[in-house]
């Protein structure tokens, strides 16, 4: 063997096959619709943000003029206080309820866990129209307000906590479910009572939990348009000065530059999140043993007791929401009847504004599963090609940071500007799809790569031996195993289509308008009962939607029991 | 089908003209980590090579250069005359076993085995036949219907080998393949791959970090450790003539005691002087490494015309089942303390125990010195 070791090898450059160079080409064509789609719009309106209405650039008197405003600066101090506000509110109140659904023995937990979803069904606008039924100047139970106006941070905050309190929920529930039983095992046998024991062990278990769910809720509350808009009143905030500006005054650049300020706790929030979500991880081995809670009578009642007062809270809103959209004349004529149904005779886009929210919605679902699944499957599963799907990876993580107002109107400066060859899409469908799974891309993406990185990473390389082609495994292998995350991650894309407001507000035309926006345009114009009627088709569908993905899911599951574990 | 004799690995290995698979220079690099360092390597047609070592040692790596999985930084690789160096795996001619067997869960074992006929041109007959048989050939006919979830690991491990062979590939692959499972069945299966190597004549490599499944399988052992290859040798070379310390302590159970060359063919450890053939070769006065086997260690039924004979006392004694481990200490002043091995049956007839008494040689052929 001595006598090879005297020449120096020379190195190899491995040769990249035809199926490396498919899957390169692939990732490459979905980068480019990410970079079309979410890096050349945020450049357009940060770019806007920097020039006057003739197109010139005047470097930061935009902004100068912005701060020198005190309505417009004024807002950012409003905005500041009911999101802190809601936030620490929503997520006290998420946090209880995911203690009681994770670690008492109450029962309904299921029920509990359902009735937390209902908020995520409806555009935030229908809870703030709710609360204008309760609370408003005719509303039935007005007086518990004691003379306060709902109109203003009072309504902004209890409509936010209504809003995102499931998705808090949902954070705080994986964080509490993750316990490792034997650390709870040692607090007892050393003689700590339940109390210290919470201080000493649960708290501390699920501090990235509390801090993950504290920065997603203070994003969704600073960045959501819909409560404000019903319900502010004078109270104004960034999300609503955006929309003024450029629904209201027509004036793009200042519209751009509260975009940017908007832009700016969202990315914090989001690097925030990032940074504790990678140490969450970290946190369980895969020793844990899972808790087990024991039957304790005066707790399990008290927590019952608990999410009782919560369910209600959360199935009286939507109830009161429904009953407004089927009572003829609020409050003086109060026989049920369809009458709030006939959108076609009111302005806001009528029955037809519902069908294009539908046809937006399937639309999203279809062609985002399939983009964003086949994104995550090429990033995951490409060789070499480092540098690619490293960039391929850091476009998939930037929408999550992008509020939707701030998306939307990045896309009226980039796809409306002169002389963009894309203008062509601007005021169609297909503008509003590719808006909505931008959206929603980064969760979806996560769903996905989550999914993808259960499967064992040698199926690949043992269909390349066999010389299979890295298309047929993925039919025949990869797609039929993650099926339930394909699922999910429509399921997702739809509901949030039919729901969304803030991005396609500024992107619909007269032939284009969505259910979301007929709400919220039909309660601009007063016509609040047909607004909460719009707003229940939504929910009627985003409900329907979400039992059809239950039911094909325990069907698939049923199919599959034979080979999936467990 | 019965295990081959170690006659038959002997034959195969010589009969063979050029070799199957060239490995020359091979170097990997992963950023400033050195995997791989200078790696040149000859298997030959029809051959079991055993790549052995403690994990981390480069066996897993050499096989992935050899698949094509993660291609080496530099060096050459020859498979049946064809420069394959930079190929990706697709367009080489291998089947792989891993060590989770990546089974897909969603098909049945007929599709998993049939999986990669299905896209080549046979007929449906065909397949199903060719299904047929390899299912028969590792035992599992009528378990062709299951998903792998519903199999044993041992029966997911024989999916996984038929599915790597179903195509004929010139080369199989096996990446720790039993070590995912129980001791009982890790044993049965050991024969039970080697043989159906034998009866298929396919040139396979093998990576493991099992010593004794190295030992059973191989026809040709590679002892890898920190990226090089430390020896390349039949079983009974490797373990009866190990080339470095670290084979000798790997492979096996060594006694390493110091000492140094007394003179041609003899070595000297504290006060005792042995023969070793070993020896030959080496400066006298040299420090060397003085190794010998515990279960060559002679014990009892000890004439006085026994070479390298000494007295020696028992310290303490383990019991191993079928043989008692011995630690000895010898009588003469710094006695190095080794280990000897002896039957359960001669313990007992020399009443040996902790404190007792003996009389040990060291067979002159059976000492290494390092």
């Amino acid at each position: 063997m001595a006598n090879h070791a005297v020449a120096v090898a020379a190195p190899v450059r491995p040769k990249v096959g035809r199926e490396d160079w498919t899957m390169r080409g692939l990732i490459l064509v979905i980068a480019a619709y990410l970079v079309v789609a979410i890096v050349l719009p945020l450049y357009a309106i940060l770019s806007k943000s920097f020039e006057n209405a003739d197109g010139q650039f005047i470097g930061l008197a935009n902004y100068a003029e912005y701060f020198a405003t005190p309505a417009l600066a004024y807002s950012i101090e409003n905005s500041l206080t009911v999101t802190l506000i809601s936030t620490v509110i929503t997520v006290t109140l998420a946090f209880v309820y995911a203690y009681s659904l994770t670690r008492s023995c109450m029962p309904f937990k299921g029920l509990f866990k359902g009735l937390a979803l209902i908020p995520i069904l409806m555009p935030s606008l229908l809870p703030a129209i709710a609360l204008v039924y309760m609370f408003g100047n005719q509303g039935f139970i007005n007086e518990l307000l004691f003379g306060e106006s709902i109109y203003g941070p009072i309504g902004i905050v209890m409509g936010e906590c209504f809003y995102v309190f499931p998705h808090a929920l949902m954070i705080l529930l994986i964080a509490l479910s993750t316990s490792d039983a034997r650390l709870y095992e040692a607090a007892q046998s050393l003689g700590a009572g339940r109390i210290r024991t919470f201080f000493t062990v649960t708290l501390p278990g699920v501090r990235y939990g509390l801090v993950s769910a504290f920065f997603v809720t203070f994003t969704l509350v600073i960045t959501d348009f819909g409560v404000p808009k019903v319900i502010g009143g004078q109270y104004n905030v960034l999300a609503t000065d955006v929309y003024k500006e450029v629904v209201g005054r027509q004036d793009f650049e200042m519209g751009a530059v509260v975009g940017m300020v908007l832009l700016i706790p969202a990315v914090l929030a989001f690097f925030a999140d990032r940074i504790v979500t990678r140490k969450q991880v970290a946190l369980l081995s895969a020793r844990a043993v899972p808790y087990e809670p024991r039957p304790s009578g005066p707790f399990d009642t008290a927590m019952l007791g608990y999410c009782a007062v919560i369910g209600f809270i959360l199935v009286f809103v939507l109830g009161v929401a429904a009953y407004a959209s089927f009572v003829t004349f609020w409050p003086y004529n109060l026989e049920l009847s369809l009458n709030n149904y006939q959108f076609d005779l009111m302005d806001g886009g009528g029955w037809a504004s519902y069908g294009n929210s539908v046809e937006m919605a399937a639309w999203t679902a279809v062609v985002g599963t399939a983009v964003i699944f086949g994104g995550a499957y090429l990033v995951e599963k490409s060789k070499g090609f480092r540098a690619g799907r490293a960039a391929m990876q850091f476009l998939c993580m930037i929408p999550m940071a992008v509020p939707g107002l701030v998306l939307g109107l990045a896309y009226v400066f980039f796809f409306n500007a002169p002389g963009n060859p894309l203008g062509g899409l601007y005021h169609t469908m297909a503008i509003l799809v590719i808006c909505t799974v931008t959206h929603f891309y980064t969760v979806s993406h996560l769903t996905a790569v989550t999914a993808l990185k259960q499967m064992d990473p040698e199926f690949e390389a043992v269909s390349a031996s066999l010389k299979v082609p890295f298309y047929k495994t993925f039919w025949r292998v990869t797609v039929p195993v993650c099926t339930p995350a394909i699922l999910d991650i429509s399921m997702y894309l739809f509901v949030n289509a039919m729901t969304t407001v803030s991005a396609v507000v500024f992107l619909y035309s007269p032939d284009t308008a969505l259910a979301s926006v007929a709400v919220l345009n039909m309660d601009d114009a007063g016509d609040i009962a047909p607004a909460a009627a719009m707003g229940m088709m939504i929910v009627y569908t985003s409900a329907a939607v979400r039992v059809l993905h239950a039911v094909l899911t325990r069907g698939i599951a049923r199919r599959s029991q034979a080979w999936r574990r467990r | 089908m019965s295990t081959p004799m170690p006659s038959d690995r002997e034959s195969a290995t010589a009969a063979a003209g050029s070799p199957y698979l060239q490995i020359r220079d091979l170097t990997k690099r992963f950023g400033d980590f050195t995997a791989l360092k200078d790696i040149s390597l000859d298997v030959y047609e029809g051959e079991f090579v055993v790549f052995v070592g403690p994990s981390g040692c480069g066996k897993t790596t050499l096989l992935r250069a050899v698949a094509g999985l993660d291609i080496q930084s530099a060096g050459r690789i020859e498979q049946a005359g064809r420069d394959v160096s930079a190929l990706p795996p697709a367009e080489r001619d291998f089947g792989i076993v891993f060590q989770s067997y990546a089974l897909f869960p969603n098909l049945t074992v007929r599709d998993n085995v049939g999986y990669g006929l299905r896209s080549r041109k046979t007929s449906k007959a065909q397949l199903t036949a060719r299904v047929d048989e390899l299912l028969h050939l590792v035992g599992l006919p009528d378990q062709g219907g299951k998903y792998p979830a519903q199999l044993s690991g041992g029966q997911q491990q024989r999916v996984a080998l038929a599915r790597a062979i179903a195509t004929s590939p010139g080369l199989l692959l096996l990446d720790e393949p039993l070590s995912a499972l129980d001791a009982k069945v890790r044993v049965h299966l050991r024969h039970e791959v080697k043989a159906l190597q034998h009866q298929l004549g396919i040139t396979t490599i093998m990576v493991t970090h099992d010593q004794e499944e190295a030992l059973t399988m191989a026809d040709r052992i590679v002892v890898m450790n920190a990226g090089i290859i430390e020896q390349v040798g039949t079983p009974g070379d490797i373990y009866s003539k190990p080339a470095s310390p670290f084979v000798a302590d790997f492979i096996g159970t060594m006694n390493f005691l110091t000492g140094t060359v007394a003179g041609q063919r003899s070595v000297r450890v504290a006060e005792l002087e042995l023969a070793a053939e070993s020896a030959n070769g080496l400066r006298a006065g040299q420090e060397v490494t003085v190794c010998v086997r515990p279960e060559d260690v002679v014990v009892g039924d000890i004439g006085p015309e026994t070479p390298n004979a000494f007295e020696a006392t028992i310290e303490d004694m383990e019991f191993l089942g079928s043989f008692w481990r011995a630690r000895l200490v010898p009588r003469s002043a710094d006695g190095q303390p080794f280990l000897a091995d002896m039957s359960a049956n001669l313990a007992r007839r020399l009443d040996a125990g902790p404190g007792s008494a003996l009389r040990v040689a060291l067979p002159p052929d059976r000492i290494r010195v390092f």
